[in-house]
């Protein structure tokens, strides 16, 4: 019923394991609420939850309100200028929702058959109490085409079935190699055959910029996602490559920084100099802007745009 | 309209998995509507006296079929008489290298000997959503023959055989839009319609996860026996904190786990010699899990591009660049498994 306030849905599929679905849902997240728009994610990878890691909410839980289940916030709207002093940093809301937070213990396996599962992304569809007037919901899937993507497809065909344009579309990501490619082609089919639309293709892990001597190496190829997204006649949203400052941001919460003079897409990053800040490790300033500084952000602002011109066009509830 | 009351949203209790685990299997009834949710399987012992089997058009048929053991297990464990040690490759987490893994240990044991006996290896993928095996080996586009024994695995090298779902789709593209139910049958008939014939070892690549294909392939060799799991992560937290519920599963399934393998650990630059953590260990990486959980660490395999590359042309890494560091890591990783399974260099292979 929750479904009925939100704008618009966006899937995140691929084939294949480990490409970087959390990862990439998780920056098109942190990018959609930094041009302004509230954000939902919700995480259906039932046996390995990455959401509640990668946001750094995993001692969050979910409460139980009178008709669902709330979310976890990770940051609320921010419509105020911050401290910073580069530029105001205006962004909308964003809230979670992973099995990871309703389970008790971190290590704890989830031994769960077919059936189990369905009923689970059911009952996450439905009786999740999302912010009203939520403009986003992007929803993070494990690998494959089974259970939980059939289950998925078929829930959200039948809530937007009075209003088809809410559910946009879906958002494929791939790595370079052939290996990649060849299942993330089978997750094509797979829109095609249950009908839904793909709004592009993000290729992930495209090259590594050896910090030592600047030289990029493509560490699992390139090229696979722009071939396999002409083969299939879908958009190329972009490459995004490996930056291990992000993993540090994420894993540690370390606010990126680059060598001298590196630029990207035609900005140039904050370095060691340019911020004077000596306490990279105990900068308390959320996710969010943070994220501003990592070198990913101008790429994924470019995708973002793709993806929202896309979407706001199409007839939604305006 | 007020919205339909909704079941409490509960933690699941680990008796659960339990029970999920050790329901005995029984053979699959055949079915007429698709399962409900919350459906205890129609292949455990509840099957038709479950709270959400009330009202299924399925109830009837799960209720009077036979109960008792799924008569196909012992014929499982007949087919694989055959088999000497049998390895799960398992992980958590997706695109770990839990496949290229599967494919080098597989080539790595198949250019092994023990004693002056080539060893006979098989490579079993049990992703079916995903399969990956056979591009990895270079059999692509080979289909499956029946013979009077049975499907036959499709060779690659004259010591070296596998069977993967996709020797069975009409298009290489193809989606497998499959339920539960449906995988577990294909994998059944993997184990027990595919002619294995002698082999000393067969390798199981496994999807990310621990749901229906884990259970299956556990409980169908259950009989036949596992000699254990290899277990696959990446140095960074996100990926540990999957393969601790990997970790969980095999504790629970009674699997023992022979080690596990650090993948990706550390990329050395080709063109200036210089070592970078792409996915840093920030939590000590697989070495300080082994620890932890008192399970032996098997090595770590550097990232090497060309690995992947090898992987996409189908050609065995090792045999590729024999000199280069990765090699050597996975050799004493092949040396490792061999260790656990007590599979001695020197052709003493202790049962």
């Amino acid at each position: 019923m929750s479904l009925k306030d939100i704008k618009h849905i966006l899937l995140v599929l691929s084939g294949k394991g480990g490409v970087g679905k959390s990862s990439i849902t998780t920056q098109l997240a942190l990018t959609l609420s930094l041009q302004g728009h509230s954000v939902g994610v919700l995480d259906i990878d039932l046996t390995g939850p990455s959401i509640p890691r990668f946001f750094g909410i995993e001692d969050a839980k979910v409460t139980q309100a009178p008709g669902g289940l709330v979310p976890v916030q990770v940051h609320a709207q921010s419509t105020s200028g911050s401290t910073e002093g580069d530029g105001s940093m205006r962004y909308g809301a964003l809230s979670c929702m992973s099995l990871g937070f309703i389970l008790s213990g971190r290590n704890q396996a989830v031994i769960w058959r077919g059936p189990k599962k369905t009923a689970m992304v059911r009952q996450f569809l439905t009786s999740t109490l999302w912010p009203s007037g939520l403009n986003y919901l992007l929803i993070d899937t494990p690998p494959g085409t089974s259970d939980e993507h059939i289950s998925l497809v078929e829930s959200l065909l039948t809530e937007t079935a009075s209003n088809p344009s809410q559910l946009a579309g879906a958002v494929v990501v791939t790595t370079p190699q052939a290996i990649s490619v060849s299942d993330v082609k089978k997750e094509l089919n797979f829109c095609r055959k249950v009908g839904v639309k793909v709004l592009g293709v993000v290729e992930n892990m495209a090259g590594f910029v050896c910090p030592h001597c600047m030289e990029c190496t493509n560490v699992f190829s390139a090229g696979g996602g722009a071939a396999m997204a002409i083969e299939f006649g879908v958009p190329f949203l972009g490459s995004v490559p490996l930056d291990p400052a992000f993993v540090g941001l994420i894993e540690e919460g370390i606010r990126p920084v680059y060598p001298q003079g590196t630029v990207v897409e035609g900005q140039a990053m904050e370095t060691e100099e340019t911020r004077a800040i000596t306490n990279r490790e105990s900068d308390k300033a959320p996710l969010v802007e943070k994220y501003t500084s990592c070198s990913l952000y101008p790429i994924f602002a470019k995708i973002c745009k793709q993806v929202t011109d896309v979407v706001e066009i199409t007839p939604a509830s305006a | 309209m007020a919205p339909p009351p909704d079941p409490p949203l509960t933690p699941p209790p680990d008796e659960e998995s339990q029970s999920v685990l050790n329901a005995p299997l029984k053979a699959a009834p055949a079915l007429v509507a698709p399962e409900p949710e919350h459906c205890p399987g129609p292949e455990s012992e509840q099957a038709g006296k479950g709270d959400a089997c009330a009202g299924c058009p399925n109830q009837a048929i799960c209720a009077s079929a036979p109960k008792g053991p799924d008569p196909d297990i012992p014929l499982i464990a007949e087919r694989l008489a055959g088999v000497r040690h049998k390895i799960v490759v398992l992980s958590g987490k997706g695109g770990v290298g839990k496949s290229s893994l599967s494919s080098m240990l597989a080539f790595g044991f198949a250019a092994s000997k023990a004693g002056d006996e080539e060893l006979t290896v098989g490579l079993m993928d049990a992703d079916i959503t995903g399969p990956s095996i056979p591009k990895m080996l270079g059999v692509e586009d080979e289909s499956i023959h029946i013979s009077g024994e049975g499907w036959s695995p499709v060779w690659v090298s004259d010591n070296l055989c596998t069977m993967s779902v996709q020797f069975m789709l009409p298009n290489r593209d193809d989606a497998v839009i499959w339920r539960g139910a449906k995988k577990n049958g294909l994998i059944k008939r993997f184990l027990k319609d595919v002619a294995w014939g002698a082999l000393d070892v067969l390798v199981v690549d496994t999807p990310p996860g621990t749901s229906d294909e884990h259970l299956s392939v556990n409980s169908f060799l259950k009989e036949a026996g596992i000699d254990g799991a290899v277990l696959v992560t990446t140095p960074q937290e996100v990926s540990l904190l999957d393969v601790r519920k990997e970790v969980d599963f095999c504790r629970k399934a009674d699997i023992k786990i022979l080690g596990i393998v650090e993948n990706m650990s550390g990329f050395v630059c080709p063109n200036c010699r210089g070592t970078s953590q792409i996915f840093r260990a920030s939590t000590g990486g697989a070495r300080r899990l082994a620890e932890e959980e008192g399970i032996p660490f098997l090595g770590a395999v550097p990232l090497d591009p060309r690995i992947g590359m090898a992987c996409d042309f189908g050609e065995s890494f090792l045999d590729a660049y024999p000199d280069s560091p990765a090699s050597t890591a996975l050799l004493e990783v092949v040396a490792g498994v061999r260790k656990a399974i007590h599979m001695d260099s020197n052709g003493v292979a202790a049962g």
